[in-house]
């Protein structure tokens, strides 16, 4: 057990009783972790689910959850490109009233009442189990059936050396729908482990979009189940840009005939920065559709990670499964891992992926550059032309036109 | 083509149904106890008159296999193998060591014919002028069970400066050769079933192509697993020096059994500049019965070293058998320009498993490798597609193809693909893609409306599923292989 | 002799064919008009076997034995060939190997030797010749990357070689030229004989002048509306089907 690790279940040690919810949960969670450790953070034994990322620094650093806040949380919160609708803003893992405004669907915090939901594996997953052992806060939001609650923004901001572990539980009635905007951002040396779990019920849709700005130092773990059913869908694409290393972990289980799923990402990467995308679609239910499409862009000394498996259960008959995962390597030194995983058990299916690795294509850069375009920005028209295609996912402009500014705002940095 | 027909068509009317190669010769066996420890080794070594070296590397091998664990990351599922419950030496009794085929055991002749051996092979086995029959002429190492017992067209290849023999024979007369390159494409340590192989190997072949040379005819071996709770553990080394070419076949029958029997080879192939290996095979070993009993356990490490500029070594398989199936034919390309192929055919039905698949390690610059696998399931089986592509930082310009299909027949198999893609050069290109279908229903009725059975029309798509893949084999193996295909699959329709 | 009586047949609980009387007698063509979503097609699928149609009345014999009770390949090894709408692709299946399987297999059905390779193809060359093919159909894969007209000439190909007893062609002359149109014309003509009785599903007058029945059917509804003789297919093609639907309901 490393320190890191050790320092985890000291702390649960010291605050049983005081967490709120099922303590029996909890400590089976803290045995689980206790067995498991931090993925990656000893040599001794490899996880095929963390091959190619390892926690080591996270278990190398430590986190100050007592100390007082270091940056300012409103300023971080005002530079986030934000949309004219409800947002529930969580500061260093605490819900912020002050902050938030109200969405119509309805709202629970986690501190009063705690929900952990049905769908997570504490068991399987290390960092589900340190989530549900550490667990303090988070958001509950109910859609009822047949209501269109809009946009809903979920704000993580972190502004103290720390790690927060938020536990969010999100149901779609029958029927209903949701855009959820989830952005993080923060300044500091921070650990953000956040689990979430999605209900969609039948005829549910819910689009889920991320932005993951954190700071260039943080550490960035999210583990999301989705639960869709039948003539449902779940709708997300993520877009990671910050954080020293980064883990975006998604199931979605398609339980229902005729759910759909899209799961669709973009990291852009550079410095030594370490992105790690990781999916599993689960195909249970007949006549289910699941679309992924992942593309990395790694600069500098970056390292771009993908693993995608398409599950096809026995009865799932008529799957219609596809999954892209392209990666752009910009510099000599960056390194790209792709996994991408086919797993069938039924024979009336349609599952295909395809991956592609490799630099700019030297002949579209020839043509941009015999039109007169400088190298550099021939290179940059090609890179953005690449995540266009990612882009073009979100559907709604205003939400999208969001997603290309932090882009912008990644290229402006790295020319800093 | 008729020749092979004619054969398979021998073999077919010695046993009347199921498993086609399920007979068992009766020859008397020399066994060694079971178990296996220092001593044991020992007494290999020493039946093989091997010189202390051999026996010293061996031991290592041992020592170390002795600190590994067997590895449990592929996706099969047997119950524990008992290494100390196997015999690791058996051979059949011999007056003196066969130096021509006159010597040969005549039941083991007979043997090879109810194998479906190509009958021109088994005419020159039989002492046919080789000259006569220039054209065809393949050569053959026959393994039987842990001896290499014949070992023919010895003075033609040599003519041309080729050796070709058991490898037990090399480390007697080539030992210079050997102490060069065994072990340094599969290291002892390399995985526990190499380290096993490097303890116990019985035998296997020795080929080597000296500079500029092409093999003058098809290199050829016949494994088969014949005694009962008898590990079979050959160990094949080909070198083939700069400029030269080889092409090689291995075709694997084993005998019915309840038991299963235990399979774990070594492969070393190393080309250097601008030489060519092929390597070929077609596995059909007992694949167990329809309940999921007996059939063998072939854990089988192969791998290439294209060491030289411009080299390439290209393998193809074609797997109907085995119970359990763990291999990964690989290619470490090191040299500039150098290539690596792999094609592959894996069928599994009933119970069987395969994990299978392929490791291109790209380091030269230019180095290409083109992997198409196409892996077809039945029955209650599972086949697994499990490959790496890897880009070192110096691999530049470096170029991955890969495509992997499956096909699966029935609701009850399942098909799964698990590529590794790694790449550490912003020049290097890797591409991937994967698709899982089923033969349409609207291709069966094609077919059957043309007045073909339902057994036939599965075969022929499932041939044409496959033909990127046997159209790289050898014409020897390749009516063979469709054949197979469709008897491996019998009884899975309908 | 081709003999239908009161065949009604189903997809998906859904019926198409509602009560089917023909009879084609050996030696003669008999052509089968009418809108699209009629049946023929259908009626083309269950004589053939194709096993997600149900048949849910009727019987059908071909030559005195029940043809309902036998599957796709025993069908066509009775002489029963379906020259399909849509040829179907076989990718990596040599198309001259796949007739020669299908030949030898009705072949073996017969109790007739089978043909090597040499003997088949040099038979196979002679009907590319004689249908204005190129030899390269036959090294090609079955009907993949084959133009419309190329898939329907193919199916002509296999008629000329598999030699059936009954030919139903489904809409053979869809997408075709009139160049194409002879060929197929007289690649069932040169099958016309006592033995050979064909049924010929089309759109189209056309077809029909080049290959003339012996009487037109018009189906409509998954019933037989009308039958008659060659100029009832002329009378079609200037009236259309309207009137004749209309009458009959």
């Amino acid at each position: 057990m490393t320190t890191g690790a050790i320092a985890f279940l000291e702390r649960y040690q010291s605050l049983i009783g005081r967490l709120p919810g099922d303590s029996a949960l909890r400590a089976a969670a803290a045995a689980a972790f206790r067995t498991a450790g931090l993925p990656g953070g000893t040599q001794q034994r490899r996880i095929e689910a963390w091959k190619y990322t390892s926690l080591r620094p996270v278990a190398e650093t430590a986190f100050k959850p007592d100390a007082a806040p270091r940056h300012e949380a409103e300023t971080i919160l005002t530079g986030l490109p934000l949309l004219d609708a409800p947002r529930l803003v969580f500061v260093d893992g605490a819900f912020r009233p002050d902050l938030s405004v109200m969405p119509t669907a309805g709202f629970a915090r986690f501190a009063e009442q705690p929900d952990f939901g049905t769908l997570s594996w504490p068991d399987r997953e290390p960092m589900v189990a340190l989530n549900t052992m550490l667990a303090e806060d988070g958001a509950a939001l109910h859609v009822p059936a047949g209501y269109d609650a809009g946009v809903v923004q979920l704000i993580s901001i972190a502004a103290s050396d720390a790690d927060f572990h938020p536990r969010h539980v999100i149901r779609l009635g029958k029927g209903s729908q949701l855009t959820l905007v989830e952005v993080s951002a923060g300044q500091g040396t921070y650990l953000l482990n956040t689990v979430a779990e999605f209900h969609i019920a039948d005829g549910a849709h819910l689009t889920h979009i991320r932005l993951q700005d954190e700071a260039a130092s943080a550490f960035h773990i999210s583990t999301t189940y989705a639960d869709v059913e039948a003539g449902a869908t779940y709708d997300s694409f993520t877009l990671n840009l910050g954080a020293q290393l980064s883990r975006t972990e998604v199931h979605a289980q398609l339980t229902g005939a005729g759910a759909i799923a899209h799961l669709n990402a973009a990291q852009l990467l550079a410095g030594s920065q370490h992105a790690d995308f990781t999916s599993v679609v689960g195909h249970t239910a007949p006549g289910c559709t699941s679309r992924q499409t992942v593309k990395n862009v790694l600069a500098g000394r970056s390292r771009g990670v993908f693993q995608g498996r398409i599950e096809v259960a026995r009865d799932a008959q008529k799957t219609d499964g596809y999954q892209m995962n392209q990666a752009l390597l910009l510099s000599p030194y960056a390194e790209v891992d792709s996994k991408p995983e086919l797993e069938i058990f039924a024979d009336d299916v349609k599952c295909s992926h395809g991956a592609t690795v490799g630099e700019l294509d030297a002949e579209q850069m020839f043509y941009l550059r015999s039109r007169g375009i400088p190298d550099a920005e021939a290179r940059s028209i090609l890179v953005r032309a690449f995540l266009a295609e990612a882009l073009d996912a979100v559907a709604d402009d205003t939400i999208r036109f969001r997603l290309e500014a932090a882009v912008e705002r990644w290229w402006e940095r790295q020319k800093a | 083509m008729a020749a092979v027909t004619e054969t398979l068509d021998t073999v077919q009317s010695v046993t009347q149904s199921g498993y086609k190669w399920g007979f068992e010769t009766t020859i008397e066996m020399d066994f060694a106890p079971k178990g296996l420890n220092e001593d044991i080794i020992r007494l290999i070594s020493a039946r093989k008159e091997e010189p202390e070296w051999m026996l010293e590397w061996r031991l290592k091998a041992y020592a170390a296999w002795l600190k590994m664990d067997e590895p449990h990351w592929a996706r099969v599922d047997h119950p524990p193998i008992d290494y100390q419950d196997l015999h690791y030496y058996a051979a059949p009794k011999k007056k003196a060591g066969p130096k021509s085929l006159d010597e040969v055991d005549p039941e083991l002749l007979k043997m090879y014919e109810k194998l479906g051996i190509p009958l021109k092979e088994r005419a020159l086995l039989a002492g046919v002028d080789p000259d006569s029959v220039e054209n065809t002429q393949v050569a053959v190492d026959a393994v039987f069970d842990s001896v290499s017992v014949a070992t023919t067209f010895q003075a033609t290849l040599r003519k041309a400066g080729v050796i070709f023999c058991p490898i037990s024979e090399a480390v007697r007369e080539y030992p210079d050769l050997v102490k060069q390159y065994l072990g340094t494409v599969v290291p002892v340590a390399d995985n526990f079933f190499a380290a096993l192989n490097s303890a116990v190997f019985t035998d296997g072949s020795f080929c080597y192509i000296p500079k500029g040379v092409r093999c003058p005819m098809e290199l050829s071996t016949y494994f088969r697993i014949n005694a009962r709770n008898t590990g079979q553990f050959e160990r094949t080394l080909i070198i083939a020096e700069a400029g030269s070419h080889v092409s090689y076949l291995e075709g694997c029958t084993a005998p019915q059994r309840d038991e299963n029997q235990l399979h774990a080879a070594v492969v070393e192939l190393v080309a250097m500049d601008d030489a060519q290996i092929k390597y070929s095979t077609v596995q059909n070993w007992y694949p167990g019965d329809a309940n999921g009993t007996g059939g063998i356990y072939n854990f089988v490490t192969k791998r290439g070293a294209c060491r030289g500029a411009r080299s390439k070594i290209s393998w193809t398989q074609v797997e109907t058998g085995s119970a359990i199936t763990w291999k990964y034919p690989s290619c470490v390309l090191l040299g500039e320009d150098s290539v690596g192929e792999f094609y592959s055919v894996a069928v599994t039905n009933n119970h069987q498993q395969a994990d299978t698949g392929t490791k291109m390690i790209h380091i030269g610059k230019g180095s290409r490798s083109t992997i198409i696998s196409k892996g077809i399931s039945a029955g209650k089986s599972n086949n697994t597609y499990r490959g790496l592509v890897k880009m070192l930082p110096s691999a530049s310009n470096a170029r991955n193809f890969t495509q992997c299909d499956s096909l699966l027949i029935g609701d009850q198999c399942g098909a799964h693909t698990v590529p590794y893609i790694e790449s550490r050069n912003p020049t290097a290109k890797v591409e991937h893609e994967a698709t899982t279908s089923k033969i349409a229903d609207d291709q069966l009725f094609y077919c059957r409306q043309r007045g073909l059975s339902e057994e036939d029309a599965v075969g022929l798509i499932v041939n044409g599923f496959c033909k990127d893949v046997l159209k790289e084999l050898p014409m020897e193996f390749a009516v063979e292989a469709q054949k197979l295909l469709a008897v491996s699959l019998e009884g899975s329709v309908g | 002799m081709l003999d239908i009586r009161g065949l009604a047949a189903s997809i998906n609980d859904k019926p198409i064919l509602k009560g089917i009387d023909l009879t084609v007698p050996e030696g003669e063509v008999h052509a089968i008009m009418g809108p699209n979503g009629s049946g023929k097609s259908t009626l083309g699928y269950v004589l053939s076997g194709r096993e997600d149609y149900e048949v849910t009345a009727g019987t059908v014999t071909f030559n005195d034995v029940d043809l309902l009770g036998m599957a796709p390949e025993d069908r066509a090894a009775a002489g029963v060939f379906l020259a399909f709408q849509a040829p179907i692709e076989l990718p990596g299946v040599n198309n001259a190997n796949f007739l020669r399987t299908a030949l030898n297999a009705i072949r073996r059905a017969h109790g007739e030797s089978e043909l090597d390779a040499v003997q088949f193809l040099k038979l196979a060359r002679a009907e590319t010749k004689r249908l204005a093919m190129p030899d390269d159909m036959l090294k090609r894969n079955v009907n993949v990357g084959f133009s419309g007209g190329e898939k329907k000439r193919n199916e002509v190909l296999q008629m000329a070689i598999l030699r059936p007893k009954l030919a139903i062609l489904d809409e053979t002359d869809s997408g075709l030229d009139i160049d194409a149109l002879k060929i197929v014309a007289d690649g069932v003509n040169a099958l016309r004989g006592p033995k050979f009785s064909a049924l010929v599903i089309t759109h189209h007058q056309r077809l029909l002048d080049h290959l003339v029945p012996n009487r037109v059917h018009v189906l409509a509804g998954g019933r037989i509306v009308r039958t008659g003789g060659p100029e009832l297919a002329k009378e079609l093609e200037k009236s259309g089907y309207a009137g004749l639907i209309a009458e009959a309901a």
